[in-house]
């Protein structure tokens, strides 16, 4: 970059008020997610300190969600754990992906951002990184810092207003994880192989469930999908890269 | 420290392995094999999968609806409104059938 691009640089918004505007949008829309997880964490047998410590340490909401109902289920931990990693493993693209854009920060802060790394900062990330732009320490951690906070702030907000829920059958609440899975799953829905996936892995988990029982129809289920997408890459390859 | 106490933490550890780890196992790699980029594709789906499916067949009606309804309005919609319509006709439902 040249002397004249920095002074340039300086002129604008800062960098790191430029990353935040674009966390914004993901506060909002994450904010209602983070109000019902500490909900139900509270419903599924955590404590309001437990829900909070899950949202500031694991720091991804389809995993924190996937925990929660299975721990509600009395699922063995290990296999709690290794549902968490299974959902979470995504992330290992996107690691790969931004880390070939940020490699050259100090280890500490390279350290430090990866695990800021959920879905929308990947996304802004990687557009950022495409439109040949570089990206600096200051606007990743603008983006992830108030998307982060206003996570754990929202998780503790809805864990208190969970243990006030007197009757939450009523409203619901037992069956709004279900519902948002499969939100999520519609959400993969222009993914290569998607359908094919789906159903395999629908038709093993039910069969899995029905035979060998709960908690096995996760892994079976998971499994035979990944397997049923590792036998047909050719045409998995008509996707883009993640 | 309780148990839940460490499935969280153990959680935790795993899942910023996956965030840190790409980037320190993959970037050693020139080109991932399409078949483990096919696999490590499927993944979210199939996982997630298995978490609405079962669910789905052994629940009752309003349960079953809910979800097929929210199933439906994803197909137009984003993830709120779609979420919001599924909690509302289950609670709905759940009110008349009980």
């Amino acid at each position: 970059m040249s002397a004249e691009a920095i002074q340039d640089e300086a002129r604008r918004p800062s960098a790191f008020w430029r990353g935040a505007r674009l966390g914004l949008p993901v506060v909002v829309a994450a904010g209602p997610f983070g109000l019902l997880f500490g909900a139900l964490a509270v419903e599924n047998g955590f404590s309001v300190f437990e829900a909070v410590l899950m949202s500031a340490t694991i720091y991804g909401g389809a995993s924190q969600m996937v925990g929660i109902e299975l721990f509600g289920q009395k699922v063995a931990p290990w296999l709690i754990v290794l549902s968490i990693f299974a959902v979470n493993f995504r992330h290992v693209l996107y690691s790969g992906a931004v880390g070939r854009r940020i490699g050259h920060w100090p280890l500490a802060r390279q350290a430090f951002a990866f695990f800021f790394l959920v879905d929308p900062q990947y996304a802004e990330s990687e557009t950022k990184g495409e439109r040949g732009e570089e990206i600096t320490f200051a606007w990743y951690m603008g983006m992830a810092l108030p998307i982060y906070v206003c996570w754990v702030a929202e998780t503790w907000l809805g864990a208190m207003f969970g243990n006030m829920i007197p009757n939450p059958q009523a409203l619901g609440l037992d069956f709004l994880l279900p519902i948002y899975f499969l939100g999520l799953v519609m959400g993969f829905r222009n993914r290569p192989l998607w359908l094919p996936i789906v159903i395999a892995s629908a038709a093993a988990s039910i069969l899995a469930y029905k035979t060998i029982g709960s908690p096995w129809h996760v892994s079976v289920g998971a499994v035979t999908g990944i397997l049923l997408a590792a036998a047909m890459p050719g045409r998995a390859n008509g996707g883009k890269r993640p | 420290m309780s148990t839940t106490v460490w499935i969280i933490l153990a959680g935790a550890v795993m899942t910023y392995l996956t965030r840190i780890g790409g980037h320190m196992v993959l970037s050693r790699f020139e080109r991932i094999h399409p078949r483990v980029e096919a696999g490590l594709n499927a993944v979210p789906a199939a996982v997630l999968t298995t978490l609405v499916a079962p669910v789905a067949v052994s629940a009752g009606p309003a349960e079953a609806i809910a979800l097929l309804v929210a199933g439906l309005v994803s197909l137009r919609a984003g993830m709120m409104p779609m979420f919001l319509t599924g909690a509302a006709v289950l609670i709905a439902l759940r009110q008349v059938i009980g």
